[in-house]
């Protein structure tokens, strides 16, 4: 019989071959092959004419395109810096609390709770130049009494949106450097007060170094956030205006799903998605490296 | 250099005291070991002299300075800790001079303090490793050179041999000991093992539940245990104790043997006492030490043997307690062998059965 030949271990690895050929590999290729062809979604003929790397050709000289890839990296930067610092100082200001911490912690991770569309949204509103809180609260503070177009400058608008993604997710930095103060032994902390330490020192000299992987895990897991930011920005501006907060992946899904070139929009997704993994690779080198330094091994 | 004072120093955390009203004073320079059973306070002690924790009550006196509110960092000492609490992320070479960069020392002043310290505890050729490849040896030693390269007035050591084995452990004491003749600095060691305590200390203070027991030169405490605490805790074997009434200057023991009171002693008929006698003045008769003018005999029946090479160790029961002797020039002997013992009255001591003090004190 035709069953009987089949290997075991063929049998019982089938299931999964199948699920990940249907979940991950097909799709993988089909974007992959299509974004070397000018498939329009509303004309399925062309799938299935071959154009080579045009596509790629044709983002790599789009100027609206690097400046989509120049705001996503400096967005990442900006964001994730902020991210860093804040939640360090949150980590250690609450790794201070003695009574309460739980609650504290609870109350941390309230904004990674929210759909970051409602996100969006909540600070759509807080940052609108006419019944926004901020321009409300700046003006009725008399600090100012025109109103700031928070949404419709480019950089104040961008502004926003890092605003927005810091406030949402500061707290995983927090939280997993808060789980990096918890695991820090206090043998040498104590080792380096006696050793003359003032606790500045302590904490560059000492906590720092232990805490780096913990931040670079943060930062690798962040980093992936950040890069295939869509739906706040989506929601915030649009990405306009004026394409003044276009990001990578606002800028591939008009070219997909409102141009309809897919073939395009598949084409940019996987220069964005190189850039994503060049990033993490980047961090996880780095985690390596602190956590060498600790003495810790490989990975 | 610098004197250490502890004048009537409390600890409490909560309502819960831990250290009550300690005094203690050392001279510049001394070697002095806090020992005690596990629990009692010494390390709390120690952290309190180094400033790792507040103290409740009472004053810390560093050289002339009150220290209380001083954090470590302005108290001038170094501290090696049970378990090393070495940088892991440091090589040896940046663990031995962190303090030195600390103090803003320039780099061939480093250098040079580090060199000098890895010789003289051999960890030349350790110096670019991490602490995560040294053994326990290595990483007691870095430990140390640590606190050495500071050349500080006080040393504080808490149990820093405790994780070695027997061996590396004498040896670890020796160049302790060779450490402190070299550099002449203050010292506050602490153990619970009364063998480093014994060997390495100018005076041993023991410590019971938050209390000084006692302190004095490792002969004295031995010699003169001031209760039967510190008689059974100093010396090993611990020093036998034997349940009895005093008789017309004997003691009575449960099963009617009697043993005179040691010279010099006067005690009142029918006080409880115990009877203390160490192994090493209690011996079988032809195995003994040259008889002194105050000794008396008991027959025991030996239940086991211990032969250590030189000398043999007897477990013996005597009026229903089991006792241990030593036996010089060993023979064998075997289990249920009833032998006649002298014992050195001049050497023993009568402890109230109630109180535990030493009635000689
Ligand atoms: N943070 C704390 N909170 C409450 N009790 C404590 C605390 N630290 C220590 N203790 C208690 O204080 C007592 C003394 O502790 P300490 O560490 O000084 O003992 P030690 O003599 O060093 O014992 P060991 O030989 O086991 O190291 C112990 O009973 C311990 O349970
Ligand atoms: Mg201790």
């Amino acid at each position: 019989m035709f069953r009987a030949k089949l290997p075991p271990w063929l049998v019982l690895l089938l299931p999964a071959f199948i699920i990940i050929l249907a979940v991950v590999a097909i799709p993988l290729i089909l974007s992959l092959y299509s974004s070397f062809t000018p498939y329009h979604l509303t004309r399925p003929d062309t799938l299935w004419k071959w154009t080579g790397s045009f596509n790629y050709i044709k983002a790599a000289s789009d100027a609206n395109f690097w400046k989509a890839f120049g705001r996503t990296v400096l967005l990442l930067t900006i964001a994730l810096n902020t991210e860093m610092l804040l939640g360090l100082g949150l980590a250690l200001m609450v790794s201070k609390v003695t009574r309460g911490q739980r609650a504290l912690r609870t109350a941390m991770m309230f904004p990674m709770m929210f759909s970051p569309i409602l996100v969006g949204f909540q600070f759509k509103f807080i940052f609108n130049d006419n019944v926004g809180l901020v321009n409300n609260a700046l003006q009725s503070l008399g600090l100012t009494d025109v109103a700031i177009p928070w949404l419709v400058d480019g950089n104040l608008a961008m502004f926003a949106i890092i605003f927005a993604e810091v406030w949402t997710s500061t707290s995983v930095f927090a939280i997993l450097i808060l789980a990096g103060l918890f695991a820090i032994p206090q043998d040498p902390l104590e080792a380096a007060k006696v050793d003359g330490c003032t606790p500045w020192q302590s904490f560059r000299f000492v906590t720092l170094p232990f805490l780096m992987p913990f931040i670079y895990i943060a930062m690798a897991i962040r980093s992936l956030d950040v890069a295939r930011a869509y739906d706040i920005v989506q929601v915030m501006t649009n990405g306009g205006p004026a394409r003044r907060t276009e990001l990578l992946w606002t800028l591939i899904g008009r070219t997909g799903y409102v141009d309809a070139r897919m073939g395009y929009a598949n084409a940019m997704g996987y220069i964005a998605i190189l850039m994503s993994i060049g990033f993490t690779i980047y961090f996880f080198l780095k985690l390596q490296t602190a956590r060498r330094e600790l003495g810790m091994g490989e990975m | 250099m610098a004197q250490v004072q502890l004048k009537n120093v409390v600890k409490k955390y909560g309502a819960l005291g831990v250290v009550h009203g300690v005094n203690l004073d050392i001279a510049e320079g001394e070697f002095v070991v806090l020992v005690g059973p596990s629990g009692c306070g010494k390390s709390t002690t120690l952290r309190m002299v180094a400033g790792l924790e507040d103290i409740t009550g009472g004053d810390i006196v560093i050289g002339d300075r009150v220290v209380n509110d001083l954090p470590p960092r302005e108290r001038n000492l170094a501290m090696v800790f049970q378990n090393y609490a070495l940088y892991p992320h440091m090589t040896v070479r940046e663990n031995l001079g962190f303090s030195l960069k600390i103090a803003k020392k320039s780099q061939p002043e480093i250098d040079r303090a580090v060199d000098e310290a890895a010789n003289i505890l051999s960890l030349t050729p350790l110096l670019d490793r991490k602490p995560g490849a040294l053994s326990g040896g290595q990483r007691q030693r870095v430990a140390m050179g640590r606190a050495i390269v500071r050349q500080p007035e006080v040393f504080l050591f808490d149990e820093p041999l405790s994780n070695l084995d027997a061996k590396l452990r004498t040896q670890m004491r020796v160049e302790i000991k060779k450490l402190h003749q070299r550099v002449g600095s203050t010292v506050i060691y602490v153990t619970h093992d009364q063998i480093e305590a014994m060997t390495l200390a100018d005076r041993i203070v023991i410590m019971r539940d938050g209390h000084i027991v006692q302190v004095g030169t490792p002969l004295q405490v031995f010699e003169n245990p001031v209760n039967t605490f510190v008689a059974t805790f100093i010396g090993s074997p611990p020093m036998n104790l034997l349940d009895g009434t005093v008789q017309a200057g004997q003691v009575v023991l449960a099963d009617g043997t009697t043993i005179p009171l040691p010279p010099g002693l006067h005690i009142a008929d029918g006080r409880r006492v115990q009877f203390g006698v160490r192994a090493d003045n209690i011996m079988p008769e032809g195995h003994a030490l040259p008889p002194t003018a105050h000794m008396a005999f008991v027959d025991m029946a030996v239940t086991l043997t211990e032969p250590l090479g030189t000398e043999t160790l007897l477990y013996a029961t005597l009026a229903g307690t089991e006792i241990q002797a030593k036996m010089l020039n060993p023979r064998p002997v075997s289990p249920g062998e009833t032998m006649r013992f002298g014992v050195a009255l001049d050497k023993c001591h009568i402890f109230d059965a109630d109180t535990g003090l030493n009635l000689r004190g």
